[in-house]
């Protein structure tokens, strides 16, 4: 199988001088295209700073190490050239912009990645049409769209807006950094969905999170535990539930 | 507004009047004398063929000018300005200008296809001779039918002067009286021309006024003169500036608009301003420093201003409403960006007289580069505005660490029923804001133009539909390079 992303030896800091402070450890990921992975691990391990290295968030500094998405060079790639070149983050904290449609920004965004892939733009009356179809997957009402970005949205709502999101720009590899934490059980469920939906052979699914509430919906093919920026122990989906009967700590102390 | 109306019987007044303030003026001269003098007023007004109250009423201005400093209020650092050096009167020249788009800058002709200026307005905003590029006349000639047809005049002020002096001689200078302020005394004593509307009781204007004017009233000069109109039970809506980069050889521009509302009128007035700012380092550049105010006269009559401000380096104005009439109302509505070396203080005043008199401020200003951006506001209640309101709400957006914003208001509140509201906030592009368009797939420019344009949101939906549409593309080249 190809690799969709291949992570070698990936070290990164946060801050300066005597400020810094490494946080990935030396991680080694594959991930080939169709699979799904969870990567698990308890607060501090590094989990929101790997999707955050991987997306192209300023403040981490890569201080060793290689990634390659799709066998290129990820690490040298701008932010919004990761985006155009398939990679999504659903975020842990969606940001709020005043003012801005929410539609307008996703048709924006779309339009963006569609641009730099030579397609065509989609006009107002065509990208609607692509939205009614999205939004019936994700049970997403169409307000939430004709308001400003996740300004005034409810925990659940942004999240969703996230999968929604994503359902909208058909990333080739997505990373969604605990998008299941603070959720109830019925938004967990519609996050579920829209992710399972966009399970394909070509696309590959990074799901970080926190427990393994999530992993009863969304069936990973393999399951990482991080732990003081290493990856500890890789396994198949028993590896989640293993970790929720006995939780970290004997991990930890390996660590 | 053209060269014809500027040489027509400019004799009357001064040949027949003039020689008694001592000195005879060369009517003949295509220039005014260098300098600034009782003279060069003289000049001025007989080029224009105006009648003697209004060369009086120049000379009151002047003599009050004299009197006056600059005052010192302002949030801006001014060079001094050396009104002696200035010519300010020259016939227009015959420009041997561009003969076709091909020979225009092509940096210039960029920005025109980035803020979406129709193909036939680009070349008239070049320079190019604008019967060599489209047929005006026909377009002008269909305008000024319609608009007669319903009895509504709408002329250079010149062309008022002569045309219809007994509305002009009411009004002027009834809402920014000579001496308001130095600049506005300066414009009363040697404006050239600008704009007159006059809408007659009862009619409702069914078109923008200066939608197509925009290109040719762009022409009129450093100390432009504007007076509207709005006579009982009427409504129009004024469109001024353009959205287009423009260059004048002139820095100082001193401008007054008076508006005058009577009973249940409405004007709205809408400005984009974009004279060039200057260079990266702050040479140059125009400094705008306007007098703008609107009279609400009658009963339930309204007045509405909207700016968006991206241009010149200094930008000092303030259009105000001055709610006469019971039940009338005041709005302004605000963006203005200084990037670079720009700087801004504006804002508006309200002035609560009549009973029941509401008025809206929405003011947002953006700082980027090492702009200062000021909004400086005034509310005043007087004893007998029983029952007014206000709300005003003005917000600073500042990009990157070396620029400033400042928010000024003014409360006077005389009459104890008055509800006065003001809600200021000041925040910046966050860097989360930034990646997170950015992982999207937006550019930081595009991300910054799009978070810009949310926050100005508010005011911009209050500009007529072509115009809003242009003044969004203009906030993204006015700040291009503003994010690195």
């Amino acid at each position: 199988m190809k690799a969709m992303l291949d992570i070698k030896n990936l070290h990164a800091r946060v801050g300066d001088g005597a400020d810094a402070k490494e946080i990935l450890r030396g991680i080694d990921l594959t991930v080939a295209a169709g699979e799904v992975h969870a990567i698990m691990g308890p607060n501090g391990s590094g989990k929101s700073t790997l999707a955050g290295v991987l997306a192209g968030r300023p403040g981490y500094i890569v201080t060793d190490g290689a990634v390659l998405y799709e066998g290129r060079d990820l690490l040298a790639l701008a932010p919004e050239e990761r985006a155009r070149r398939g990679i999504f983050l659903a975020f842990q904290y969606p940001v709020e912009i005043p003012g801005v449609n929410n539609m307008y920004f996703l048709r924006a965004a779309l339009n963006a990645v569609r641009k730099s892939r030579g397609e065509s733009e989609l006009d107002a009356g065509q990208f609607l049409k692509v939205v009614r179809a999205k939004l019936k997957l994700l049970e997403i009402g169409e307000d939430l769209l004709q308001r400003a970005v996740n300004v005034g949205f409810s925990g659940g709502e942004k999240k969703r807006n996230e999968v929604f999101q994503m359902a909208m720009l058909e990333p080739r590899l997505a990373i969604l950094d605990e998008t299941d934490s603070g959720l109830d059980i019925d938004a967990l469920r519609v996050v579920a969905t829209g992710v399972n939906r966009l399970r394909d052979p070509k696309r590959s699914i990074v799901l970080i999170t926190h427990y393994q509430r999530l992993l009863e919906y969304i069936e990973p093919d393999r399951v990482h535990v991080l732990g003081s920026g290493k990856i500890l122990q890789s396994g198949d989906k028993k590896l989640a539930l293993e970790l929720e009967k006995r939780g970290y700590a004997h991990l930890g102390s390996a660590a | 507004m053209s060269s014809n109306l500027d040489s027509l019987d400019p004799v009357r007044a001064v040949t027949s009047e003039g020689y008694k303030y001592g000195f005879v003026t060369d009517i003949e001269a295509e220039q005014a004398p260098p300098g600034l003098n009782e003279e060069t007023v003289a000049f001025i007004s007989a080029k224009k063929g105006e009648p003697r109250w209004l060369l009086d009423w120049r000379l009151e201005a002047f003599r009050h000018w004299q009197t006056m400093a600059r005052p010192e209020w302002a949030k801006l650092r001014i060079a001094p300005i050396d009104y002696q050096a200035a010519t300010y009167y020259s016939a227009p020249k015959q420009k041997t200008g561009p003969k076709s788009l091909e020979e225009v800058d092509p940096e210039l002709l960029k920005t025109y296809a980035k803020l979406g200026i129709p193909l036939h307005e680009r070349a008239a905003l070049a320079g190019v001779a604008v019967d060599a590029v489209f047929d005006s006349v026909s377009v002008a000639t269909t305008f000024k039918e319609t608009l007669a047809e319903l009895g509504i005049i709408f002329c250079s002020f010149g062309e008022a002067v002569r045309e219809h002096p007994d509305l002009v001689r009411k009004y002027l200078g009834t809402v920014v009286p000579q001496g308001d302020n130095i600049f506005a005394a300066l414009n009363s004593a040697v404006f050239r021309d600008g704009s007159f509307a006059y809408i007659p009781p009862g009619v409702r204007c069914p078109m923008e006024l200066s939608t197509y004017f925009r290109i040719n009233a762009a022409k009129s000069g450093q100390f432009e003169r504007t007076l509207i109109i709005a006579d009982k039970g009427t409504y129009v809506s004024y469109l001024e500036g353009c959205t287009a980069p423009q260059r004048d050889e002139n820095q100082l521009h001193a401008a007054v608009v008076e508006l005058i509302a009577l009973e249940k009128a409405e004007i709205k007035y809408s400005t984009v301003q974009n004279w060039y700012p200057g260079d990266a380092e702050g040479r140059g550049g125009i400094y705008n420093f306007v007098t703008k105010r609107g009279a609400c006269r009658g009963a339930n009559s309204k007045i509405s201003w909207t700016q968006v401000e991206t241009g010149s380096a200094i930008t000092w104005k303030y259009p105000s409403c001055v709610l006469e009439g019971d039940n009338s109302v005041g709005e302004f509505y605000s963006v203005a960006i200084t990037n670079n070396l720009q700087q801004a203080d504006t804002g508006t005043k309200m002035i609560h007289l009549g009973r029941n008199t509401r008025s809206t401020i929405i003011s947002k200003g953006i700082s980027a580069g090492r702009g200062q951006n000021t909004y400086r506001g005034l509310v005043r209640v007087q004893p007998k505005a029983q029952n007014a309101r206000n709300y005003t709400q003005c917000d600073s957006l500042l990009i990157g660490k070396r620029c400033g914003a400042h928010t000024v208001p003014y409360i006077e509140v005389r009459n104890p029923s008055a509800r006065v509201e003001h809600e200021a906030t000041t925040s910046k592009i966050s860097d989360d804001q930034l990646f997170y368009c950015q992982q999207r797939g937006l550019s930081a420019e595009d991300a910054v133009s799009l978070i810009v344009n949310g926050f100005c949101k508010a005011v911009l939906k209050e500009l007529p539909m072509e115009f809003a549409v242009e003044a969004q593309k203009l906030l993204a080249v006015s700040l291009e390079g503003s994010v690195g």
